[in-house]
């Protein structure tokens, strides 16, 4: 069998390696004038696409009211055990129950939105919130006025137009 | 300055100007760290840093606060008066360096004549090519100082890739030289002064187009810049001979590294690039405004060259050990000594 030789054998110019220095001069000299990638942060957001699974919210119902209805299907379906539900007889008649205690451990949640699929009022979901942190552990674990305030600031979709002050974020 | 002893005018202007150059060359050293993160960052379509300040302006304040807050780590293990030592060795020659380099033309004021250099030598290259190989003492002491293998072969290496390439820089030169017939650098920048068949600018890289190339190369070699940086290759020797150091010691290595890119930029601008010639023009005969021309030529230039070092960083990897000494040794010294030997028949025949 024959052998047929594949490959580049260089010819003296590029043995010179001058040129070959030189396109890649000019190369990384046009990058010197093209677009910069870099979100500037703090000025600049990154808007998640649709389906983002951020920070978790609690849904209010068309009264203002807390949606939820105790079952305690989401900390039942949560594989990171991070959501304790304290159910209690509703002061309203159109439920027999309603957490009387709602919290989320942010710290433990992995994000993974089993709790928004186990929720049978469609009261608990993720919200493209992403940039969330605290200064202590307290902080961190957030109670039902907390999730209730994130359904506030995402409802209407406008989450990255408001201010840090209003935000608390 | 002819009359017994100095005025004390003249120790004046002295003091001014060597209080100018050094003050220049720190404020620019402190510029390049800015300039090369930033440079950095826009050829990889990043911003670099600029939040400390106007664009990042700031950012070097902030850096030298923190180098000299820093804890300063001496480790055990280390010689250490030779440990101390080795940062101020580096930083110190590099300094010294700019001292025979001409910035511009003759100022006339005080009803002398004032050079814009602070010492005219009339050895200058050979002052130079001594301080810059003094260099690889620092970098030497301070991988044998720090004890331990990584600094140990950084020091080997930067020892082994300056004195190779030192060589083939000091041949280099020699076709210079041989033009201008004189070491002092102020000879060198006057033989530049003038046109070349009426149109060009009598640069010497355009009499000297291989020299140029070669001593380029070997001004990256000698800097540790890349391709060249071999010492400190982050890589393969974590950080090279400054691996023990540590705050304002590990700071004085780098600051010893960008005054020697100022410097080196300033010798190809004087040696290749006319130095503080604008061509075309006559900068005696425009008085205090021809000087102010040729100290900004003399800046424009230099900032060019130094903008290559950054460039060139960005666009090239490193070399491989034993590519370096062939690259050195096979290629850049044998070239040397053929540039030498075109330009010395070159002259035969033309003067």
């Amino acid at each position: 069998m024959g052998v047929k030789k594949v490959g580049y054998e260089p010819t003296w110019i590029d043995k010179l390696y001058i040129p070959a220095i030189l396109k890649g001069m000019a190369i990384t000299f046009s990058h010197l004038f093209k677009k910069r990638y870099t979100v500037q942060y703090p000025e600049e957001k990154w808007i998640p696409p649709a389906g983002h699974r951020g920070a978790i919210r609690l849904n209010r119902d068309e009264k203002g009211r807390v949606k939820c209805v105790g079952c305690e299907m989401c900390s039942t379906a949560c594989p990171a055990k991070c959501i304790t539900v304290v159910p209690g007889v509703a002061p309203w008649d159109d439920r027999e129950k309603y957490p009387v205690r709602f919290e989320i451990d942010m710290l433990r949640c992995i994000l993974c939105g089993m709790c928004e699929e186990a929720c049978p009022e469609d009261a608990i979901e993720l919200t493209v919130i992403y940039d969330f942190a605290g200064y202590s552990r307290e902080d961190l674990i957030w109670d039902k006025e907390r999730l209730l305030k994130n359904f506030d600031i995402t409802v209407d979709g406008k989450y990255f137009e408001r201010s840090k002050e209003e935000t608390g974020l | 300055m002819a009359e017994a002893g100095y005025a004390f005018i003249d120790i004046a202007v002295l003091l001014v100007k060597i209080a100018l150059v050094l003050g220049v060359n720190l404020l620019l050293l402190a510029l390049m760290t800015l300039a090369e993160r930033r440079v950095a960052g826009f050829m990889q379509d990043r911003y670099g840093p600029n939040r400390v300040g106007p664009e990042g302006l700031f950012q070097p304040i902030a850096d030298g606060v923190k180098f000299l807050f820093k804890e300063d780590v001496i480790p055990s293990h280390v010689e250490k008066v030779l440990y101390i030592l080795a940062p101020s060795l580096v930083l110190a020659p590099a300094l010294l360096t700019f001292a025979v380099i001409p910035f511009g033309g003759t100022l006339s004021a005080f009803g002398r004549e004032i050079q814009l250099q602070i010492a005219n030598l009339n050895v200058g290259l050979l002052y130079i090519f001594a301080l810059a190989s003094l260099t690889v003492y620092g970098l030497v002491l301070g991988g044998w100082a720090s004890n331990s293998k990584y600094p140990l072969l950084g020091g080997l290496r930067s020892s082994a890739q300056m004195i190779s390439y030192e060589i083939s820089m000091g041949l280099s030169v020699i076709g210079v030289l041989m033009i201008a017939g004189s070491l002092r650098l102020n000879d060198v920048v006057a033989q530049q002064n003038t046109l070349l068949f009426g149109v060009l600018p009598n640069w010497n890289v355009f009499l000297q187009p291989l020299g140029f190339l070669i001593f380029l190369i070997a001004a990256f070699a000698e800097t540790n810049r890349l391709p060249f940086d071999l010492p400190e290759a982050e890589p393969e020797l974590v950080g090279g001979y400054h691996t023990e150091y540590s705050s304002m010691k590990f700071a004085m290595f780098f600051m010893g590294e960008y005054v020697a890119l100022i410097t080196s930029s300033a010798l190809i601008t004087t040696l290749y690039f006319g130095g503080w010639d604008f061509p075309y023009v006559d900068e005696s005969a425009l008085g205090v405004w021809g000087v102010v021309l040729s100290v900004l030529a003399f800046s424009v230039k230099t900032g060019f060259f130094l903008f290559l070092y950054l460039w060139v960083r960005w666009t090239l990897p490193r070399f491989r050990f034993d590519q370096l000494m062939n690259l050195g040794w096979k290629v850049m010294l044998p070239l040397a000594l053929l540039n030498v030997v075109l330009t010395g028949i070159v002259m035969y025949w033309v003067v």
